[in-house]
């Protein structure tokens, strides 16, 4: 039984569970940092989700992996549009969003295929990355050698969005237009311009962790499959203080947790499903009391509109 | 000419700010966008929006049955939309309604199946009190939270959720402690008869949960209109701190205002549970504490113009199901419809704002 919950596939099992958390908190960093709350991830994912599984369908695997970051992106562009241009409360807003996300893809997938409802049928999937070289080494391949080509996407866009977050200049203005709009703007930095780039580059990470549930995950849409990873990675956002070294870190963790939790039960332990599933949700929450106890705070302008004088 | 053109163009403006900035108009235009919405994307989808729309009407009003069902739909709908009012006068958003109508259900269940021989008068009042504990207890650790250690509620209340579903789910499942053993299906014993909600309309399923949420309306529009708490309350929603300043401790008040809020919501389910079904069963709600958002923006977040928009979301979920029976077209056009209406209520504040400046801007240039 000790090996089912201790082996090294829990290590490659858990990347592959961290990766929609990852890119969801990415999602959320990038925004957050320009100032923008963005509570919609969750909902962003939902829906690229579903349409990356449409796009697979009827295009093919990659072209729906598009299909679901371009949707992402249009969901960004009108969060943005709202909480920068009409300056609407970005909670609400964004909750208009995850609600649609609930509802609109049982509509659409009841009337293109006939006799489905909350599922969308198999669709083609992107193959994993077999690296040979990898592949053989003894320890390294077990973890590496199969992996999917979006998980290696995720990982390296962590030392990336680590880069032009701290080390050029564009980064140097998305985070001060997040702490200090008015300094920033004073300085001829465009604040609305900025946040308007960060909360798209938002939607588009969002839509590539929804596309990799549907069609790189898993092999098809089902309703609500995200399963508040997006609010997870908001969780992780938090626990990683909002820097894309930490985000990985934690989301490594909560997918740790859920491989864990899925060995254990494939392992026979004497604790019921339903239970065992509760098990994210309450590491989640716990992992925010921890960094809540130390009193770290996001970035200071997160949440309020700028209002030029 | 083109004076008086751009006079015209001028009062039109006007005019669209002054329905933004009018409480009833503003919503009426909310309600109007959204199902012009979704009419004209009944026909992308390859539905007839003018068949759709008829059943949705007859599904909801056509006959007094039907009117009852929109009445019983309302039900649930109005106690946890006013939870959520209350919760958002406070500055908090409670997207937490959900798991609360699921917990409250499950006490309600469990007082009305497990406990015999108590008369009607003490036993649903029991069970009702039980649903309403059970919802405020399930919202006091993100109240917790955010008040002690300043967590957002949203990321709370929603790990909260998924929580409450699957420990419900759990509640009934084959080796669950309230499976009914006798049945097949994942649903507890059926309640005793002393706890169930009584019919008061003959030839319907409508019950007495109708008066309880109508007296819940008044109850939390008293409570915030009239009351030191309620002015407590709106004053740190509105500023927590000024409310600071003014010697309110805002966390003391996010504590009550979400307890009282999942209260709510633990209510509506317990209305559902000993109304509807008898019975706990795992997932029951189409959605209604996510609907709640939605119905409460429409009411303004006014615990009495909540009565009528929930009304007219219960119509919705009514008429939706005899419309996704007739013609094919999915009940969860609602939530298509909730979405317009939340975006639309978000945006009348600060777009009214935003043109005003704009036209501001344009006279003194």
């Amino acid at each position: 039984m000790l090996e089912h919950l201790v082996n090294l596939s829990i290590i490659s099992s858990s990347l592959r569970i961290a990766t929609p958390i990852l890119l969801a908190s990415l999602a959320g960093t990038i925004s957050e940092r320009s100032g923008v709350i963005n509570i919609g991830i969750e909902g962003v994912m939902l829906l690229s989700a579903f349409a990356a599984a449409f796009g697979s369908f009827f295009l093919g695997a990659w072209p729906g992996v598009l299909v679901g970051v371009m949707v992402g992106g249009a969901l960004g562009l009108v969060h943005a549009f709202m909480s920068i241009t009409v300056r609407s409360d970005q909670v609400v807003n964004a909750t208009a969003v995850n609600i649609l996300a609930i509802g609109l893809p049982n509509i659409i997938i009841s009337r293109v295929w006939k006799g489905y409802y909350s599922s969308t049928p198999i669709v083609p999937v992107v193959r994993n990355l077999r690296l040979e070289l990898l592949d053989r080494l003894p320890v390294v391949g077990k973890v590496f050698g199969d992996l999917n080509p979006i998980v290696y996407v995720a990982f390296l866009l962590v030392p990336a969005m680590h880069v032009l977050l701290f080390k050029t200049r564009v980064g140097l203005r998305i985070r001060a237009v997040g702490e200090l709009p008015i300094a920033a703007d004073t300085l001829g930095v465009n604040v609305p311009k900025l946040r308007y780039l960060s909360v798209i580059a938002s939607g588009m990470l969002a839509g590539l962790g929804g596309a990799y549930l549907s069609i790189c995950y898993q092999s098809q849409f089902s309703m609500g499959m995200t399963e508040g990873r997006g609010f997870i990675g908001l969780a992780a956002m938090i626990f990683g203080r909002w820097t894309p070294v930490g985000a990985m870190a934690a989301s490594i963790l909560f997918g740790l947790a859920d491989a864990f939790q899925a060995n254990a039960q494939s392992a026979g332990l004497p604790i019921p499903a339903e239970i065992m599933l509760t098990l994210p949700y309450v590491l989640t929450l716990l992992a925010l009391i921890k960094v809540a106890g130390k009193r770290v705070l996001g970035p200071a302008a997160a949440g309020q509109p700028y209002v030029k004088n | 000419m083109k004076t008086q053109s751009s006079f015209q163009h001028r009062q039109g403006i006007e005019l669209v700010v002054a329905v933004l900035e009018e409480p009833i108009a503003r919503s009426l235009l909310a309600l109007f966008l959204a199902l012009a919405v979704v009419f004209l994307v009944m026909p992308v989808l390859g539905a007839n929006p003018l068949g759709a729309y008829s059943s949705l009407f007859a599904g909801a009003f056509g006959s007094k049955q039907a009117i009852g069902e929109t009445s019983l739909a309302m039900t649930p709908l109005l106690i946890s939309s006013l939870g959520f009012a209350l919760a958002y006068k406070c500055g908090l958003f409670n997207i937490g309604l959900e798991g609360q109508i699921q917990v409250g259900a499950v006490a309600a269940a469990f007082v009305g199946y497990s406990i015999h021989g108590l008369p009607s008068a003490v036993h649903l009042p029991l069970a009702l009190a039980a649903s309403l504990a059970a919802g405020a207890i399930w919202g006091l650790g993100p109240a917790i939270l955010k008040a002690r250690f300043g967590i957002h509620e949203v990321i709370s209340t929603i790990m909260m959720n998924y929580i409450a579903f699957k420990l419900s789910a759990y509640m009934v499942s084959v080796q669950g402690p309230m499976k009914d053993r006798l049945d097949l299906m994942p649903a507890s014993p059926v309640i005793e008869s002393s706890a169930k909600l009584a019919r008061i309309m003959g030839g319907t399923r409508l019950t007495w949960g109708i008066a309880i949420a109508l007296v819940a309306a008044f109850l939390v529009w008293f409570l915030l209109s009239k009351t030191r708490l309620g002015y407590k309350l709106r004053v740190v929603g509105q500023n927590h701190f000024a409310a600071e300043v003014g010697g309110i401790r805002a966390s003391h008040y996010y504590v009550i205002a979400m307890m009282l809020s999942a209260g709510l919501g633990g209510l509506a389910g317990g209305v559902e549970t000993l109304g509807v079904h008898y019975r706990l069963l795992a997932s029951f709600s189409p959605g209604y504490g996510f609907d709640a958002i939605a119905v409460s923006l429409l009411g303004g977040l006014h615990p009495l113009y909540i009565i009528v928009s929930s009304f007219i979301f219960g119509a919705l979920r009514s008429g939706a199901i005899l419309m996704q029976a007739k013609e094919g077209m999915s009940k969860d056009i609602v939530q298509v419809i909730s979405t317009v209406i939340i975006f639309v209520m978000s945006m009348a504040d600060p777009l009214g704002r935003l043109i005003k400046r704009r036209i501001g801007l344009k006279t003194n240039a």
